[in-house]
């Protein structure tokens, strides 16, 4: 059966999420949920030289948003932590390759959305600190 | 197999729907969404087509012929309504939806309760008939009950029961969960409400479109239900209030039309129903509902009720025959599922590639789904519109998506 939505590379990642799991020590890490469907993220990542080395995530969800979560994973090694604070979610959509009504474009980005919070809360912390 | 009940033509009602011939990768639109929003027949389209091309005015006011008709078409919708489910004209009020119309009778009604006193809901309400309740209570300290389930999803009327006391003034329960599909038992729980003084407000936004409603015999106090979910335009809704209570209430909402004098210091207010009536109403949707009531009366509301009941059992067969699949609650038109280990949004996404349409998520009902213990389900809603066909459609589509994501 073909999908429009369900293409190979979203089903691959679904099936075998890339980056799954835990970090043992980690620089930032930060759950959200999705209060509208359920789907959890989890994201977890170590900084060197001020770029990600390693970063993992865990998730309960659709297939949209834990492809969505593997894949981001997988793009934003490397990349700095102001890299990814203006990494857009255009960006991503146009990775995964797929058209999404508005309520699934929610699914897609939680990830991302995940990851920059995480950014944003440490910051705050920081400042009170 | 064909359904034994039938007593209208379905082809031909079927036919009565432009919508139906939706085309999508090739497959015709199963739409079985219908406690989101009905389907227009042509019948009702073409009323509103004719009001506006050749009998659109404002209503009440003014002096000329046509608004004189339009005034005239305006109140025997009233009249249609009332006569609908069993009331007086004065007793129908138009509102946008069924949500207005519980938030007119939450915002009119507690102004007249006093600290510590008590309402109670129950755990299955759609957030129209939760939220206004829990948020105006914190606004004049009242308190919030809510009455558990029983086993078959129902409202548990003796939890109910024991949630009464001499503080009680208000109950407002679903009559059909928007979820589930259960019917409760409003009949017992108005006797409760009688007995003790209560107000009792129903949401019969699930059941006004499937079975006929007498408010009397029901013994209601206020009901509500909308337009949109029975072949009339959205923007149009009905509350339903016992006249002696809406002569005791204040307005919720002001404005012109609902007035008899205005100085600058006071307002008399209009008698009923012109009191909860503030401004331009939705006049062609008004007329519109009139269109759609009488197209399905021509059908029978019986005839509706059995008939959609037989295509629930035949639903219900063909599901439970997919293993993995859980069905929660019994209900009437309405199905909610799961599939093991396919989440509800992926189901749905899947099921619109075939164009069929369901809605998955938490149907605006989020205390339930926590009671259920999930985030979401698939929806299947049935109407006058759908044949053994499109369930056959949907379980076909439903089995080719779980060998997906095998």
């Amino acid at each position: 059966m073909e999908s429009q939505l369900y293409r190979e590379n979203i089903m691959d990642h679904y099936r075998n999420p890339r980056n799954f799991g835990d970090l043992d020590s980690y620089d930032y890490k930060h759950k959200e949920v999705n209060t509208l469907c359920g789907d959890e993220v989890e994201i977890s990542f170590k900084l060197e030289n001020n770029k990600i080395k390693d970063i993992k995530f865990k998730g309960v969800g659709c297939a949209i948003s834990i492809a969505s979560a593997s894949i981001l994973t997988e793009l934003i090694k490397g990349k700095t932590l102001e890299e990814v604070k203006n990494y857009k979610n255009e960006e991503l959509m146009e990775t995964l390759g797929i058209s999404l009504s508005p309520i699934r474009i929610k699914c897609a980005i939680l990830s991302l959305m995940t990851l920059k919070d995480s950014i944003k809360i440490k910051e705050l912390q920081n400042v009170r600190n | 197999m064909k359904l034994e009940t039938i007593k209208f033509n379905i082809e031909k009602v079927m036919q009565d729907f432009p919508i139906l011939k939706n085309i999508k990768n090739n497959k015709s639109l199963v739409y079985l969404d219908s406690a989101a929003t009905s389907q227009k027949p042509l019948q009702v389209i073409n009323r509103i087509k004719k009001f506006y091309e050749e009998e659109n005015a404002n209503i009440h006011r003014c002096l000329y012929d046509l608004s004189t008709e339009a005034t005239k078409n305006y109140e025997d919708v009233k009249e249609i309504v009332a006569n609908f489910i069993n009331a007086d004209k004065e007793e129908i009020i138009f509102t946008k939806s069924t949500t207005e119309s519980l938030n007119l009778v939450a915002y009119s009604l507690l102004q007249e309760l006093n600290e510590g006193d008590e309402i109670i809901l129950s755990i299955s309400e759609h957030h129209s008939n939760l939220v206004p309740w829990q948020q105006l209570s914190k606004r004049y300290k009242l308190k919030v009950n809510f009455a558990k389930l029983n086993e078959n999803l129902e409202i548990d009327v003796d939890n109910l029961k024991s949630l009464v006391n001499k503080k009680t003034k208000v109950i407002a329960v679903n009559h059909v969960s928007n979820t589930t599909g259960v019917k409760n038992n409003i009949k017992e729980i108005a006797e409760i409400a009688k007995e003790n003084n209560i107000y009792l407000v129903v949401d019969a936004a699930q059941s006004a479109p499937h079975f006929k409603l007498d408010v009397k015999e029901l013994g209601v106090d206020f009901l509500a239900f909308s337009g949109h979910k029975m072949l009339a335009p959205t923007g149009i809704g009905v509350l339903f209030g016992k006249k002696e209570l809406l002569q005791k209430i204040s307005p919720f909402i002001y404005g012109g039309g609902m007035i008899k004098e205005v100085s600058l210091e006071d307002t008399r207010f209009d008698e009923l129903p012109g009191k909860f009536e503030a401004g331009t109403q939705n006049i062609s949707g008004a007329i519109a509902l009139g269109e759609s009531i009488k197209y399905l009366e021509e059908i029978g509301m019986d005839n509706i009720d059995a008939y959609i009941e037989e295509l629930t059992t035949y639903a219900l067969e063909k599901l439970n025959e997919i293993s993995g699949l859980k069905v929660y609650g019994k209900g009437h038109g309405i199905i909610s599922f799961n599939i093991d280990k396919i989440h509800p949004h992926d189901l749905s996404s899947l099921l619109n590639e075939d164009n069929i349409a369901v809605r998955g998520g938490h149907h605006c009902c989020m205390p339930l789904m926590k009671y259920l213990g999930i985030n979401g389900t698939v929806r299947v809603s049935l109407y006058i519109y759908n044949n053994k066909e499109d369930i056959d459609k949907l379980v076909e589509s439903l089995r080719k998506a779980i060998k997906f994501f095998e």
